[in-house]
Parts: structure tokens; C-alpha cells; sequence
């Protein structure tokens, strides 16, 4: 009743990812594909909901995170001859870095100034990809060839390509951030992450020092979504600018809010819903957007805090 | 002995308001000292400037033999003063329990604990309960700050700055708005509190000012009027023209 309950919770997030791994057995191809792609995204959502849902820093940049990750993989494979594991470890540095400079600049401002200045970086970030078309190939983008995409460790050797194994990569990946984000959001960290953003002021008054905190919350985020970028450039090949147009700062606020804005498991399932929403309206309508649109009406009418931040209320208080 | 608490030409105005002009202060450890005053003498802008939530125009603060006019006030906190509010700022949506969590985890982290999960689990628990017994809302512990009644939301203040630990505790109008009951409990949780920490208490209630205060400290237009105990402030023909308008007032 008073301490964290502790049990169910480590339950229900091992069932969660047992699960996930036992679906690839069952599922058709088509949604074997579609579920490895959506816990790629998912770990851009779960980066992007420990800023906006437990810090309630509502950044609208955060493609430039994404994309960080993806070119800071793509390009260091396309002109550094770099292996996929450097690859993603330059992703992830490059998301990190970007992260800490976003950082120190954007949370100097607060509230709607923060969500603009983040956009403007993130346009800004937008354009320079689109500028250095000959390092990127600006709209048009550039695959990571086939051939390329394969990852040696000693007498191992996993092919990206192969559809068993991206699941796996992205399994592996995706249950990682998940862990890690269980663990941040339950520790004192993630406590006083939650307390600035329901009082920032008695949060600095209780001896917090809360610009560390919400850089720390930044660049964490940042380094998460920055994982997911260059996951998806290694495991499906393609870096290009959309990437880091506004619509991929949107969708992952999108995701969040569908799923729960400040529940670990909220990300993956507004990721999996909609992703399914846009696949099976647009098989029906070449306005999918639309019924899109409608579907997030309806979900905020009726449920504003998403669909596990609704049952948490109702049912299930003690889910994180 | 030398003073906890010294201020040295404290300034602080808002535009050409001078809230707080010049004042010379000095707190010794372990006494109960209230601050009266009319309203809009300056007492919570006073207390603010000590406890870091705005700047000073000019002058200084030492606290305990160290100069914190440049502190944020974040690092005063973690020195040991502690503040509660004068508009109550509790965590309306996290629990009672966890709002006082937040004070307990600070103060942990500043005695570098016991670094086991398990005992460090154990050690909040305790000083959260603790907190909440000794302010009797223990009871209401799983509740939402927010759904607490003003008086337990007051109590709730006053639980959060007591599970700092705190060296020196603000108490910025504690009783306002509570029943004559639950002032009576809080003269006795004040005393209790004073065994432990130096108290500055900002209060309008001269029932618990004069049942609490070691010595008096009067506000008027943000300068000092006058100091004393109790009984010489009660007596003081200045303070009474301040809180009552003189003749050339009216």
C-alpha cells in the first residue's frame, strides 16, 4: 500500500518480453516484419516518453535525436567503412552528444518555449542534411548495401538482412531500453524526475539541483532515440532526410500519448496500435491520415491519458 | 555562541519597491524565533533571500560560518535550511507517502547511506513514517496530497521539511487556515521540532507566536522595527502602531 509494490511489476514486464520473444514463432511474415520494425520505433517512443511523460519536458525536436542515431550510423558506414557494432556505437555517441548541446541551450527555456526552440533545432538539423547532400544524399537518402549489413563476433555471424535476425536485434534492443527504463523511472532519479515535472520549484526547495536532473533526463533520451536511429539504418538499410522532417518529432509524442505518456509499457503498445491503424486504413482509404486524425479524436474524448495511463487509473495503480 | 544565521545589509527590491531594505540579522542555534509583522512588511521576501528562492539586491547571508549569498537553493537545502510554504506546494498528484519520499531520499543521498538497495529501502521507509507519525497524518499516507484536507496538506508541508533533517526550518505561516485542534498539536510538534533544529517561524497568530517564540522579530516595511522577547515586543508602543495605524495613518 505505501512501498512501491515490486513483484508484479517485474512480472509483468518479463511476461511482456517473453512474449515478444515467442511471437516470431507464430506470426505470418508480414506481421514478423511489421513487429520488429514497431520495437525499433518503440525504443524511439520509450526515449522519447522519459522526457515527455515522467519529466514533462514536451520536447517537438526529437527527429533530430532519431536521425542523429541513423546518420551518425549510416554515414559512418557509407564513408568510414565502419562495421555494423561501431556503427551503432557512433549512432549512439553522435545522439549523446547532440543530446548534451540540445540540452545546456534548450532547457534554458521552459513550457511552449521549450517545445519551440526544440523544433527550431530539430529544423534546423533538418536543413543540414538536406545541405551536405553530398555526405547524405539529402531526400533521396542512401541504402547501406546488403552485403554490408552483416555482423562477424569471433566464429559468429548474424546477417541483418536475414528477417530471424533483425527481429532479434530488435528484440534484443528493445527489451534492453525497456529494462533500462523500468530501472531509471524506479530509481531516485526517475522519483525527482516525476516530482519536477508536477512542481519544479518545491523539487529545487527539497535540495534538488533540477537543470542536472533534466539534462541528465535529456541526454538519456536522447541517447535512447539516438538507438533506435541507428538501429533502424543498420537493420533496414536506408538513411534519408525524412527521417528528420517535423512529422518524425510528432510521431512519437503520438505514440506516447496513445500508449500512456509516463508508463513503461505505454510506448510499445501506442507504437504497435497505430502502426496498425495507418496499415489497415490505408489498404481501405488513400485518406488513412484522416481516420488517423479521427482515432486520436476519439482517444483523447475518452481517453486523455492514454490507453495503460486509463487503466492505471482505473484498475492497475501500482503499474510504473 | 556564535550565531547559525547572520545577515549583513540585506536588500532585495522589485523594481522601486524596496521589499527588504538593510537588514542586519542574526539567529542563534537552537532558539524558536518568529517574524511578525503587518502585511507586505517583507517577512516572506526575508526568509526567501535566506533560503535561496530569489536573489538579494545587496548584502550577504552566512550560514554557519560560510558565506551562501551565491548558493543556488538547491546546495542551502542540502546545507540544512529547509522551507515550507507559505502557499502550500505539496506534489497535488503523487501520494503523501511519496511526498515525503522526495525529503527522506535527499537526505539520504547527503549522508552517503548505506549503499545495499535493501537497507537503503529500509532506512526511507522508516524516515518517512517517521515524518508522518510525528506530524499525525500517518494515517493518510496512501492518499493524494492533492485530496488531503488544507489543514493535513499544511501538515503534509511541514512533514516535508522535517524529513530534511534540517539544521534551520522556515516555517512560513504553518498555522494558516488550520482549526483551533490542530493548532493546538502544532505548538506541540513546533517545541518538539525545536529540540532539534533552529526554528524561523513567520506567523500572524499571536496565540502561537507568543506560546513558541524564544524572541519576537518585528517586520514593518521591510526593515527591522524592532527585536526583543515576547514580553518587550508585547510592550513595544512602535510595534503597536505598526499593526494598529497611528494617528497620522488615519
Amino acid at each position: 500500500m505505501n512501498r512501491p509494490v515490486t513483484l508484479p511489476i517485474y512480472a509483468l514486464h518479463a511476461a511482456v518480453i517473453v512474449l515478444l520473444f515467442l511471437l516470431q514463432f507464430i506470426l505470418p511474415d508480414f506481421h514478423h516484419g511489421v513487429l520488429a520494425r514497431v520495437m525499433v520505433l518503440a525504443v524511439f517512443a520509450m526515449g522519447y516518453n522519459l522526457l515527455f511523460g515522467y519529466a514533462g519536458l514536451l520536447s517537438l525536436g526529437h527527429a533530430m535525436f532519431f536521425s542523429a542515431g541513423l546518420y551518425g550510423a549510416g554515414l559512418a558506414v557509407e564513408h568510414f567503412g565502419f562495421g555494423m557494432l561501431p556503427a551503432f556505437g557512433a549512432g549512439l555517441v553522435a545522439g549523446g552528444l547532440l543530446g548534451l548541446v540540445i540540452g545546456l541551450l534548450a532547457l534554458r527555456t521552459s513550457g511552449v518555449a521549450f517545445m519551440i526552440v526544440t523544433m527550431m533545432f530539430a529544423q534546423v538539423f533538418y536543413l543540414v542534411t538536406l545541405y551536405f547532400a553530398d555526405w547524405t544524399h539529402g531526400d533521396e537518402g542512401f541504402v547501406i548495401a546488403q552485403p554490408l549489413r552483416q555482423i562477424a563476433i569471433g566464429s559468429l555471424h548474424f546477417d541483418l538482412t536475414q528477417p530471424t535476425t533483425r527481429y532479434m536485434t530488435a528484440f534484443l534492443l528493445f527489451s534492453i531500453v525497456l529494462i533500462v527504463t523500468l530501472f531509471i523511472v524506479r530509481s531516485a532519479h526517475g522519483r525527482v524526475l516525476v516530482a519536477i515535472r508536477e512542481n519544479e520549484e518545491r523539487t529545487r526547495m527539497l535540495g534538488y539541483d533540477a537543470f542536472a536532473n533534466k539534462l541528465a533526463a535529456v541526454i538519456v533520451s536522447a541517447v535512447i532515440c539516438a538507438a533506435a536511429g541507428a538501429a533502424y539504418a543498420i537493420l533496414f538499410g536506408y538513411v534519408g532526410s525524412t527521417f528528420a522532417s517535423v512529422q518524425y518529432s510528432i510521431l512519437p509524442l503520438l505514440w506516447v500519448l496513445l500508449g500512456g505518456a509516463a508508463t513503461t509499457l505505454g510506448p510499445l503498445l501506442g507504437t504497435l496500435f497505430m502502426y496498425y491503424v495507418v496499415d489497415i486504413t490505408s489498404g481501405f482509404i488513400s485518406a488513412y491520415l484522416f481516420i488517423v486524425g479521427l482515432a486520436l479524436i476519439l482517444l483523447v474524448l475518452f481517453f486523455p491519458k492514454g490507453i495503460l495511463g486509463t487503466i492505471r487509473d482505473r484498475w492497475l495503480g501500482w503499474l510504473p | 555562541m556564535t550565531p547559525l544565521l547572520t545577515t549583513k545589509g540585506l536588500s532585495r527590491s522589485f523594481g522601486g519597491l524596496h521589499a527588504v531594505r538593510d537588514v542586519d540579522f542574526q539567529l542563534l542555534p537552537g532558539e524558536i524565533r518568529a517574524i511578525i509583522g503587518p502585511n507586505g512588511a517583507g517577512k516572506t521576501t526575508f526568509v526567501s533571500l535566506v533560503c535561496g528562492r530569489i536573489e538579494p539586491s545587496t548584502g550577504a547571508i552566512v550560514f554557519d560560518g560560510d558565506d551562501i549569498t551565491n548558493l543556488p537553493a538547491h546546495q542551502r537545502v542540502r546545507r540544512g535550511i529547509a522551507y515550507t510554504f507559505q502557499i502550500t506546494s505539496v506534489f497535488a498528484n503523487l501520494t503523501a507517502y511519496e511526498n515525503v519520499a522526495l525529503s527522506v531520499q535527499r537526505a539520504l543521498i547527503d549522508k552517503h547511506q548505506d549503499r545495499a538497495p535493501q537497507k537503503r529501502a529500509a532506512a526511507l521507509h522508516r524516515g518517512v513514517m517517521e515524518a508522518l507519525e510525528r506530524t499525525g497524518i500517518a494515517s493518510h499516507r496512501a492518499a493524494l496530497a492533492g485530496n488531503l484536507s488544507y489543514g493535513h496538506q499544511r501538515l503534509l508541508e511541514v512533514a516535508m521539511g522535517l524529513a530534511l533533517k534540517p539544521r534551520l526550518l522556515i516555517l512560513d505561516e504553518p498555522t494558516q487556515g488550520l482549526s483551533d485542534g490542530e493548532i493546538e498539536s502544532f505548538i506541540g510538534l513546533a517545541r518538539d521540532i525545536s529540540g532539534e533544529a533552529t526554528v524561523l517561524l513567520i506567523e500572524h497568530n499571536m496565540q502561537v507566536v507568543m506560546a513558541l517564540a524564544d524572541r519576537i522579530t518585528v517586520f514593518n516595511a521591510g526593515r527591522i522595527l524592532a527585536e526583543g522577547a515576547p514580553e518587550e515586543i508585547r510592550s513595544n508602543v512602535a510595534v503597536q502602531n505598526a499593526y494598529l495605524g497611528t494617528a497620522a495613518d488615519a
